[in-house]
């Protein structure tokens, strides 16, 4: 066991300090908003250029061109956790379409579409749950049938993130409707411009419509709009799906939430007492940084798992449910923390970090349903993890 | 950067393991619960062999010199046999004697601890929260009190006890003075002792000059060797606790294809993984001599404490009338998570620790 870094490890993390420290003030802040705000594009120009986004990803393609390094990356995600610098664009796009098109996009979709989504300047949105299929997606319904050379879709989706934005959606369609069911799907890319296609927010607990429904009537499609083949688009599906979970329950995530609490039981005070002087507030805070620490030396464990190129197992399997869980507790501490003055939400006074928390609290809950339920979560846990038995599939009526 | 055990490491679990899994069963721990003491001594002479009390002895005094992660392996696999021999004790003296006591102490009991020489109880409970009417103070003519719940009293050639100040004494097994009585605990495979003296005689330990840091340093090893045993015993009750599911048979179905099944197991999982991290980082600290590393162990042992207990609960459940009974033994581990919890401080004390060590209270 060594948890120290090598020399060339430890002058990177120095190189990373001077980066930060020189050009660190160029970053956007959270006034930047727009997804395409010059700012924002600028600061990610910065980043490839100098290996901090885009880092294993080809030049060809508008990456840095680096070599994979899992160690360089953690050091990388610690010293701008550190600094609370935007490490980037982080949408689908560029989290979950741009590894499965460099793993099975062809030549020209990786040219037309890598490039100008690693900038910012192409915004993809996903296309995936229905509001028939969530947990289920395999029985997605939405249907491409092919006419004069091209798909024409038809049906909707639901939960889709920066739909409103967004140039571009990666979309899961039923091409072939008699197959079984994971073997009749196909991985469409096509424009959010395309004529039929009809965007609504759907606003969630937070106030904000961080989700949309989009509806497709009649959208015609090139059909050579395909990532992989015909029927193939489950098995092109689940390499994206592998990407998002891997950045949900992030424990650098949960330790900047933790010094921040730390912070706030600090300055907070009620009836007279700080928060940190009260015994029982202290316990939860200390009960949550063993549960966080924890977390971080699974982290460990798996990135160690990672570098020797070895499946990280059953430790890997629980970062979802047990992170997102440990996320939402934080936010929960926090409020309470707060007390009253952690009610208060949008604008005001008395309000504290801009109600962050509560939108943190109320968003954490969503990702602890989204990405792949807790329930599945545990259901996969069980059978992979713990080599425990599928549900067995009910027996159907006699006469169907 | 490698956050893993070390091929050594891994050996050193299997060995354990197996020779755990021959020394004592369940049947041999059921006849030392129920007072066998000789069935008790034949696995501590199995362990002896083996080595597993010369781990946390430096080479020079003829031990293994390895570390606490060693010893914490080690713990975890006891505590998943719920090993009925002693050793946590000897293990802790081993830790405070180097951290505590002279060149030529150390020379002497780290030898006889290596040698099989020596094999220590530790009477310190009064450091991590004591008791009315509990404490030891060392006057000149020697120690005069009680403290409760010693540990491996009974059996031991020695007793490690710490003062009211935090100074580390040893005491030899039947000095002038020195009373030994049994406190029975619901863990029947460990022995619990109340120790009293008067004016027994001992050895004070005379190296480091910051009174108290020793028992600290020791308290810190014992409660991550603590968090080990209590980690060993929790995989051990998930291990059964899948297995057991995965034979019974309800509806026609086994158990275990019932999500409300497979989602208690999933969530024991979901806790024992990264606990399984936090109990090597704390130990690896511990080794490192990290400025953090009695905060490290005040996060591991109160965290176990917590889930710990959950699985105890839980793996029991997915047993359903089966684990509530005595025949599968279930509860041995059960009531071993339940001792442990409270075993050097309960987890609000030992979180109090933690707050305190940061300068949070």
């Amino acid at each position: 066991m060594d948890l120290s870094l090598s020399q060339e490890h430890e002058e990177f993390r120095k190189e990373v300090r001077a980066f930060l420290d020189r050009y660190g003030h160029e970053a956007p802040g959270p006034e930047d908003h727009g997804l395409k705000h010059p700012s924002r594009l600028a600061w990610q120009k910065t980043l490839i250029e100098n290996g901090y986004a885009a880092r294993t990803i080809p030049r060809e393609y508008g990456g840095y061109g680096g070599e994979p390094d899992i160690l360089k990356s953690r050091i990388i995600a610690e010293e701008f956790a550190r600094a609370g610098v935007s490490t980037g664009l982080s949408g689908q796009g560029i989290s979950m379409l741009v590894p499965t098109l460099l793993e099975l996009g062809t030549e020209a979709q990786k040219q037309a579409y890598i490039p100008p989504t690693l900038s910012g300047e192409m915004i993809w949105c996903q296309g995936y749950s229905e509001p028939g299929a969530g947990s289920d997606l395999a029985s997605l319904k939405t249907s491409a049938v092919v006419e004069e050379g091209h798909f024409v879709i038809n049906g909707s989706k639901i939960w889709t993130s920066t739909a409103k934005q967004a140039d571009m959606i990666f979309c899961l369609v039923r091409t072939e409707p008699d197959a079984p069911k994971h073997e009749g799907i196909s991985y469409l890319l096509f424009s959010m411009d395309t004529p039929g296609i009809e965007v609504r927010p759907l606003v969630d607990m937070t106030e904000t419509a961080n989700f949309n429904e989009v509806f497709f009537t009649d959208v015609r499609v090139p059909v050579d709009q395909i990532v992989g083949r015909r029927g193939e688009g489950w098995r092109v599906a689940n390499a994206t799906l592998t990407h998002e979970r891997g950045m949900l329950g992030d424990p650098n995530a949960a330790y900047a939430r933790l010094m921040s609490i730390v912070d706030i039981m600090h300055e907070e005070s009620a009836g007279g007492e700080r928060i940190i002087d009260n015994p029982v507030m202290r316990d939860r805070l200390v009960r949550l940084q063993a549960r966080v620490t924890a977390m971080q030396a699974n982290g460990l464990r798996n990135t160690t798992a990672r570098l020797k190129g070895e499946s990280p197992g059953l430790s890997g399997l629980i970062v979802k449910l047990m992170g997102c869980d440990l996320n939402h507790d934080l936010a929960g501490l926090a409020i309470d923390a707060m007390g009253e003055l952690g009610t208060l939400y949008g604008e005001g006074q008395y309000l504290r970090e801009a109600g962050s928390w509560q939108s943190r609290y109320m968003y954490d809950l969503g990702l602890i349903i989204g990405g792949g339920t807790a329930q599945i979560q545990k259901n996969i846990i069980a059978e992979r993890g713990l080599a425990m038995p599928r549900e067995p599939k009910p027996a159907r009526p006699a006469n169907s | 950067m490698e956050f893993a055990l070390s091929e050594d490491q891994r050996l050193l679990q299997d060995s354990l393991a197996g020779t755990l899994a021959s020394l004592c069963p369940l049947d041999e721990v059921r006849k030392v619960a129920d007072g066998d003491r000789q069935t008790r001594d034949a696995i501590a002479r199995g362990l002896n062999e083996l080595g597993i009390h010369q781990i946390l002895v430096p080479e020079t005094h003829g031990g293994l010199g390895l570390g606490l992660l060693e010893a914490a392996l080690a713990q975890e696999a006891l505590g998943a046999a719920v090993s009925p021999a002693p050793c946590l004790g000897t293990a802790m003296a081993a830790a405070a004697i180097r951290a505590g006591a002279d060149d030529a102490q150390k020379a002497d009991w780290l030898g006889r601890i290596a040698a099989g020489e020596a094999r220590f109880a530790i009477a310190a409970a009064e450091r991590t929260g004591a008791r009315a009417g509990a404490g030891i103070a060392a006057g000149p003519s020697g120690l005069t009190g009680k403290s409760l719940f010693a540990i491996e009293a009974d059996t031991a050639t020695h007793i490690l006890a710490a003062d009211d100040e935090g100074g580390l004494h040893i005491v030899e097994a039947g000095a002038a003075g020195l009373g030994v009585q049994a406190m029975r605990t619901i863990d029947r495979t460990r022995v619990f002792s109340e120790v009293s003296f008067d004016n027994t005689p001992r050895e004070t330990l005379a190296g480091g000059n910051r009174p108290g840091r020793a028992s600290a340093a020791m308290i810190a090893v014992g409660r991550v060797l603590v968090a080990a045993d209590t980690l060993g015993a929790a995989q051990a009750m998930l291990d059964k606790a899948v297995t057991y599911a995965g034979e019974r048979k309800q509806f026609n179905r086994v158990i275990a294809s019932f999500q409300a099944v497979k989602h208690m197991c999933a969530e024991m999982a979901g806790e024992i993984e990264p606990a399984r991290g936090l109990v090597w980082l704390a130990a690896h600290a511990g080794d490192e001599g990290q400025d953090d590393s009695e905060l490290f162990a005040c996060l591991a042992k109160s965290h176990l404490a917590e889930i710990g207990t959950f699985v105890a609960r839980t793996a029991t459940e997915v047993h359903g009338g089966m684990g509530f009974t005595d025949l599968m033994g279930l509860h041995y581990w059960f009531k071993r998570i339940g001792v442990n919890r409270q075993l050097l401080g309960g987890p609000e004390r030992v979180r109090e620790d933690a707050a305190r060590l940061q300068g949070w209270a």
